[in-house]
């Protein structure tokens, strides 16, 4: 700093003389970060002992092994061998991925037409459908799977319906405990997280663009395939990995309609947090549906990415 | 050319929102080849008659023909038009060439010929080389060329245009409207120009149809406008005029003296509303009008008043002249190399102003 720099800035006090408190304060002044970082202390302290500690306890449990009430605590892969080597959890992994899989894409496909009719053909109280669309969410998540064993149980509503209609004699069993009755019970429960994000990205479609498509030359069904869909597929894609990676690791739905056939690998991890009291073991099974999940989501989100370069 | 000067027949065509007209019993021609402009403020009627021609809107009452067919019942992806939207619609998820290759598909060409096409397009609105391009790295002008790539290259009978100008800069629509006008000589197809900037229509086209509150006030090419308006309503519109109440004192062979209200006893060419003892109103524009020191010599009209204002605009001035008897300043608009000893007028000095006969246009009082 030259002698006129100094000068010029004579009147104002010199750094070593302020207070602790003073230079504490410009230093968080002056610094972005340092001030947002504040601004997010509070939800950073939840998820550091709400979310990181806990988690961080599960991984290391999970290099843990039982032996009968106790629990060595000494490193071993044991469990991860017996995770990824025992046909069971394999099976029902591949039960649980294939199950959601349905789930995504069937609430998908079911969502989309209500999405495309609330964005395209209601001018008035939108917000109204879309709440309107979204009430199921307002009961009880027991209360709705409930519902739906009244629906498709043994006496249930399809089945005597279709009885007293005579279409059939014996009621259908494969709509209550098996994989069906999860698929359809979660199918209901997870639409509007579907309807959402695709309603969202239908309706910031500039209509213009749709007229500029007919002036092209383009029909309706052209008009959908070449621009409506293709404009709409950020919230397809975001719908379907919303409901993919929840339900997973659902357990309460297939526990109260899946039956033996349609049990999940949450219903297995319960389990071993529970009666079969291995928490090692469960903690392991978390741990591989997680890089599981993170890998098919890792895979989906870049397959997605390449496909929407290839269309554009 | 085609030379037909009934290409587009638009017959006593009105479309109603609810209870508003927003285009009202309108009827007029539109010649093959020609570069036609809808011009009106905004909410007169311009863009929905565009939309109606496009096939976005249906007319309430009356039938369009294109080419003698009639095109009411036609959905817009199977009319001979094109659109180049106002904000130009481009597709955001396709660059620059699968925009322009949108419209192909209905031609069913072969992959060598669609390219053909687009680079032939690209190149007619100076996209060449800008085919990869994403459609969001582009500026406004360049979305604007890749609009009308888009639309030209399904080689329409009309060319719609919806204001394709407006979100450009100033030095770029003047660019703009001499390619505008250059490409559609050398294609010699109809060009439809919806714009609410009356320089603009008066450059492009070879007619312009003034609009207000749904109705067409006058088509006429755009000299005859601006010279001959036909109402208070165009004349205001069209660049700048200055009114000036009057009423017709005698007729005598063609010729209509009048009195005005400040700028003394005028002769005009008569119209056929000048009847005498008719209330009428005298409209001259500013740069017909000329200001001088002295009394100009001769019998020429002329009367005394003093510079309200005056402001210096490079290649012309712009003077507000206090008349008296007049209730407006009389706006003059003088060429920088007629201001001969201008350097001294300025505020406050009194002037002559000055005008020939022919300057004066006689309207109809509203």
């Amino acid at each position: 700093m030259g002698l006129s720099d100094s000068t010029a800035i004579a009147g104002t006090v010199p750094e070593s003389r302020r207070s602790l408190a003073a230079r504490l304060r410009v230093i968080f002044m002056r610094s972005e970060s340092l001030r947002g970082y504040a601004l997010l202390s509070p939800t950073l302290i939840v998820m550091l002992l709400g979310m990181c500690l806990p988690f961080a306890l599960m991984v290391a449990m999970s290099f843990w092994t039982q032996r009968g009430f106790d629990i060595d605590i000494s490193f071993s892969l044991t469990n991860y061998g017996s995770a990824i080597s025992s046909p069971i959890y394999e099976a029902l992994l591949m039960r649980s991925l294939a199950i959601s899989g349905t789930c995504a894409i069937v609430t998908v496909l079911l969502s989309y037409p209500m999405a495309y009719y609330v964005a395209f053909h209601v001018h008035r109280r939108k917000m109204l459908w879309i709440i309107l669309m979204t009430l199921p969410f307002w009961t009880s998540y027991l209360l709705r799977i409930f519902a739906w064993k009244i629906v498709l149980g043994w006496n249930g509503v399809i089945n005597s319906g279709l009885k007293s209609l005579g279409i059939i004699d014996q009621p259908l069993e494969f709509l209550l405990y098996s994989p069906t009755a999860v698929v359809i019970t979660l199918v209901h429960a997870w639409a509007a997280f579907a309807i959402l994000p695709i309603y969202v990205s239908l309706e910031k479609i500039d209509r213009s663009l749709l007229e500029a498509a007919a002036d092209l030359g383009d029909g309706p069904v052209q008009r959908f395939l070449r621009v409506t869909l293709p404009l709409s597929l950020p919230g397809v894609i975001a719908a379907m990995l919303l409901i993919f990676v929840p339900t997973v690791g659902d357990y309460v739905t297939p526990a109260l309609v899946g039956g033996p056939d349609g049990i999940m690998i949450a219903n297995m991890i319960q389990a071993q947090f529970g009666k079969v009291n291995n928490w090692p073991m469960g903690a392991t099974l978390a741990i591989v549906m997680m890089i599981v999940l993170t890998i098919i989501a890792v895979v989906y989100i870049w397959l997605t990415r390449k496909l929407a370069e290839w269309i554009s | 050319m085609n030379g037909n000067d009934a290409y587009i027949r638009i017959e006593k065509v009105s479309k109603h929102f609810g209870d508003v007209a927003a285009v009202d019993n309108v009827e007029f021609n539109i010649s093959g080849g020609e570069f036609f402009s809808l011009l009106g403020a905004s909410g007169c009627g311009k863009t929905t008659l565009l939309r109606m021609l496009a096939g976005f809107e249906t007319p309430t009452m009356g039938e369009i023909y294109i080419d003698g067919a009639a095109i009411t019942g036609v959905p817009p992806h199977q009319r001979p038009t094109n659109m180049v939207f106002q904000n130009y619609a481009i597709f955001p998820h396709l660059d620059v060439r699968r925009n322009t290759a949108y419209g192909l598909r209905t031609e069913k060409l072969d992959k060598a010929e669609s390219n053909r096409r687009v680079d032939e397009a690209l190149e007619m609105v100076k996209l060449q080389g800008f085919g990869d391009r994403k459609s969001t790295e582009l500026s406004g002008g360049q979305r604007q060329r890749v609009a009308l790539a888009r639309a030209l290259i399904r080689r329409p009978k009309v060319l719609l245009l919806d204001e394709p100008l407006g979100a450009l800069d100033k030095k770029l629509r003047e660019e703009m409207q001499l390619e505008l006008r250059a490409l559609q000589q050398s294609l010699g197809i109809t060009f439809i120009f919806v714009t609410h900037d009356q320089e603009e229509a008066m450059t492009l086209s070879d007619r312009v149809a003034v609009m207000s509150g749904g109705k067409v006030l006058q088509i006429a090419a755009p000299k005859e406008i601006y010279n001959r308006p036909v109402s208070v309503e165009v004349a205001d519109f069209i660049g700048q005029m200055n009114f000036v109440d009057a009423s017709v004192t005698d007729l005598a062979d063609g010729q209509a003296l009048i009195d005005t209200a400040g700028l003394g006893q005028i002769k005009a060419r008569a119209t056929e509303f000048a009847h005498k003892g008719a209330n009428i109103v005298v409209a001259v524009r500013p740069e017909k009008l000329t200001l001088s020191k002295d009394r100009p010599a001769g019998e020429g009209n002329a009367v005394q008043g003093v510079i309200s204002t005056a402001a210096y605009l490079g290649d012309r001035s712009h003077f507000y002249v206090t008349v008296a008897g007049t209730d407006k300043p009389i706006a003059v608009a003088a060429q920088e190399s007629d201001m001969s000893d201008g350097q001294s007028l300025g505020a406050d000095s009194a002037v002559w102003l000055s005008w020939s006969d022919e300057a004066v246009v006689l309207l109809n009082r509203a």
